[in-house]
């Protein structure tokens, strides 16, 4: 009798399949160019060992550390932000009685919108000659020059973090109004009883009762904005002069523009470990959070 | 001195109407027990009175000080909750002592003042773990610490005791009436037991649908109700009732032409051919033989037993009258066949007639 393959291992083939296809090759393959001069307009380079030349190379680059740097300060200013704001309009919206659906709903918008189109957005709002902002300013006669807002190196990382945070400020108000909606009722009104006035409420009984929400809210949000691009992109393209270059237009003018793409790739490697360094730090934190509520793990 | 007085407390949640203008004076020191059916607006009063619920209509005054716009933290009052509403993220101890954290109490007085609730009820193992590892005795436990710590004009519970197991609760009815006695405050207490109000209260407060019924100390209560609704809501088991019209000759004539007399305190409220309730407890009719001694005017009766319930001194007997089950007791019991006949003796004095349209007690 022909020995046959096992049932559950014919099952989940297909799907074997399909994840060595979209992650496990392609994971594989960047990894060993990382360790080859790739160039995408030379293939054969393809099969040049050079060891860990690329990695050196990246560890001595200024231009890489302060696309990396860049970025920490980028995420770390964007997150508080939004953190902050989206905690307001989530404590505002839950007040709402009347409307607060369509409310919620509105919130969302900006969530919708290509992060493309959000650039071309704020790239004209943000335009010294024509844009929305100057002209405002302006006509308010707050200010007679036109500020370049695109152009000045802080102004530019200014107007990059302004348009991040009008757009996924809403992820965060989601996320904490789930949080707020989850809380039970009994604590809050126990502690009013106990003698809390609002603002102590929210302090002592709230704010550890939202802290597992926010920091899945973290999670999430640090693992998008450290690959933040197409925003960037649009706005200054990493400029003026690499002021606004963070890892991602960095890395992919390196592999698209330039080319090189066993760089780009090292590249890619390196900065992986400032979004696992960032999801391991929440991570502990939500547990923490959890168990502090008693939630277990 | 802390007396709380209602006066045409009035709620309503949009159009509909949960309490319909509440009158009560509740003395300083007294043990106050609102029962009654769920829904009928129990939690509601409280909860005004807490200030957790806004007051629709009327006036409510915790020590001679209108309350009606106060937040719940100058009403000076502590709450035990159904659900214990303990802080998940505190131990036993930061639970106890949060409250006067918050007012900001010297840490030396908080220590004491949360040593001395935990000695009351005997918390003082459990001092250091969290909420979720208690069982639901010491969790209510903790949230009667809690409300005493804050040495409040009023205690104020909800149902405090409705989430733990019979044998539980009975230890927990004691403890709580032990604590009054200990600390002597006001206590307005909400249960829909009436076993819990009866064994509580110094004064009872029935409610149904949004209004008072009765107010009265518990015995009041059960000796004399105002209307059926009291008369079966109080007392274990509840009343029998049987229809009957009053006959010319003074007498209430049962289903089957069963006749007994109008009771005295009846007689000059009844007109004949009235539809009425003839209502006795199971405690007022017994078998002859084994009552306890009996007095005033009996009424005999020959009835079969369907169905008993022993209950160790005494038996519960299902009886048929004139077509009705009754609940009657016996003392002293004797094994007794379903299908056998028994003599009883119905205590006519203790018997009470009401009017079978509106339920009002008739009686002078
Ligand atoms: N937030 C609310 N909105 C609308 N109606 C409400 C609200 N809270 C209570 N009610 C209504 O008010 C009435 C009284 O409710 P309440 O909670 O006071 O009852 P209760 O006597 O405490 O009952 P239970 O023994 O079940 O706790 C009920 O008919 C209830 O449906
Ligand atoms: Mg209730």
């Amino acid at each position: 009798m022909r020995r046959r393959i096992p049932e559950w291992f014919v099952l989940l083939l297909p799907a074997f399949i399909v994840i060595a296809a979209v992650v496990l090759i392609p994971l594989i393959f960047s990894l060993y160019s990382s360790f080859t001069p790739y160039k995408l307009t030379r293939p054969s380079t393809l099969w040049r060992w050079i060891g860990t030349a690329n990695y050196e190379k990246i560890l001595t680059d200024v231009k890489f550390w302060s696309a990396f740097g860049r970025t920490i300060l980028f995420l770390t200013i964007a997150l508080n932000v939004e953190l902050l704001l989206g905690l307001l309009i989530a404590l505002m919206v839950n007040k709402v009685t009347w409307g607060q659906r369509t409310l919620r709903t509105i919130l969302m918008f900006p969530m919708m919108f290509s992060p493309i189109l959000v650039g071309f957005q704020f790239k004209f709002i943000f335009n010294d000659n024509i844009g929305l902002v100057n002209n405002a300013l302006q006509s308010l006669g707050v200010s007679n020059a036109a500020l370049p807002w695109l152009v000045d190196g802080n102004l530019a990382m200014f107007s990059i973090i302004f348009a991040e945070v009008w757009m996924s400020t809403s992820v965060f108000a989601i996320l904490i109004l789930a949080g707020l909606f989850a809380i039970p009722q009994d604590p809050l009104e126990a502690a009013k009883v106990d003698g809390c006035t609002p603002w102590q409420t929210f302090r002592h009984i709230t704010l550890p009762f939202l802290m597992p929400f926010i920091f899945i809210a973290m999670t999430i949000r640090s693992l998008d904005v450290a690959r933040a691009y197409d925003i960037v992109q649009i706005m200054t393209g990493g400029g003026p002069a690499g002021r606004t270059e963070l890892l991602w237009t960095l890395m992919s003018r390196t592999g698209y523009v330039d080319a090189r793409m066993g760089l780009a790739n090292a590249m890619g490697y390196v900065s992986i470990l400032l979004s696992i360094a960032f999801t391991v730090y929440f991570f502990k934190k939500l547990s923490a959070a959890r168990a502090e509520l008693g939630m277990g793990g | 001195m802390t007396e709380v007085t209602l006066s045409n407390v009035v709620k309503r949640y949009g159009k509909q109407q949960a309490v319909h203008g509440i009158d009560l004076d509740i003395q300083d020191g007294e043990f106050l027990v609102l029962v009654g059916p769920s829904g009928c607006g129990k939690s509601t009063t409280l909860r005004m009175i807490a200030g957790l619920e806004d007051i629709s209509d009327g006036e409510i005054s915790i020590g001679n000080r209108v309350v009606n716009d106060l937040p719940p933290r100058e009403r000076n009052i502590s709450m035990v909750f159904q659900n214990y509403a303990l802080y998940p993220h505190m131990t036993v101890r930061e639970n106890l002592g949060f409250t006067l954290q918050i007012a900001k109490q010297p840490e030396a007085q908080i220590t004491r003042a949360v040593n001395e609730a935990a000695g009351i009820l005997g918390l003082d193992e459990l001092m250091d773990r969290k909420p979720a590892e208690l069982s639901g005795g010491q969790r209510q436990r903790v949230a009667m610490g809690r409300a005493i710590v804050r040495q409040p004009d009023v205690f104020l519970f909800d149902e405090p005791l409705s989430n733990l197991d019979a044998k539980l609760r009975t230890q927990m009815r004691v403890e709580i009436k032990k604590l009054h006695q200990r600390v002597g405050n006001t206590i307005i207490y909400v249960t829909h037991d009436q076993v819990e109000a009866m064994t509580l209260a110094d004064r009872i407060v029935l409610m149904r649908d949004g209004h008072i019924v009765q107010v009265g100390t518990p015995l009041e209560l059960f000796n004399t109700p105002v209307n059926t609704f009291a008369a079966t809501f109080i007392g274990s088991p509840p009343m029998n009732l049987a229809d009957g019209v009053v006959s010319d000759a003074g007498t209430i004539v049962l289903r089957d032409s069963l006749t007994i007399p109008v009771p005295k305190s009846a007689r000059a409220h009844v007109k004949p051919g009235q539809k009425v309730q003839l209502g006795f407890r199971a405690d007022n009719l017994m078998p002859v033989g084994h009552a306890v001694e009996e007095k005033g005017e009996l009424v005999d009766l020959e009835l079969t037993v369907a169905l008993t319930e022993p209950l160790g001194t005494e038996t519960l007997l299902f009886a048929d009258l004139a077509g009705l089950e009754v609940q009657a007791k016996m003392l002293n019991p004797r094994p007794v066949q379903p299908g056998e006949k028994l003599a009883f003796h119905l205590m006519l004095d203790k018997t009470h007639v009401f009017d079978a349209a509106s339920g009002v007690a008739l009686r002078g």
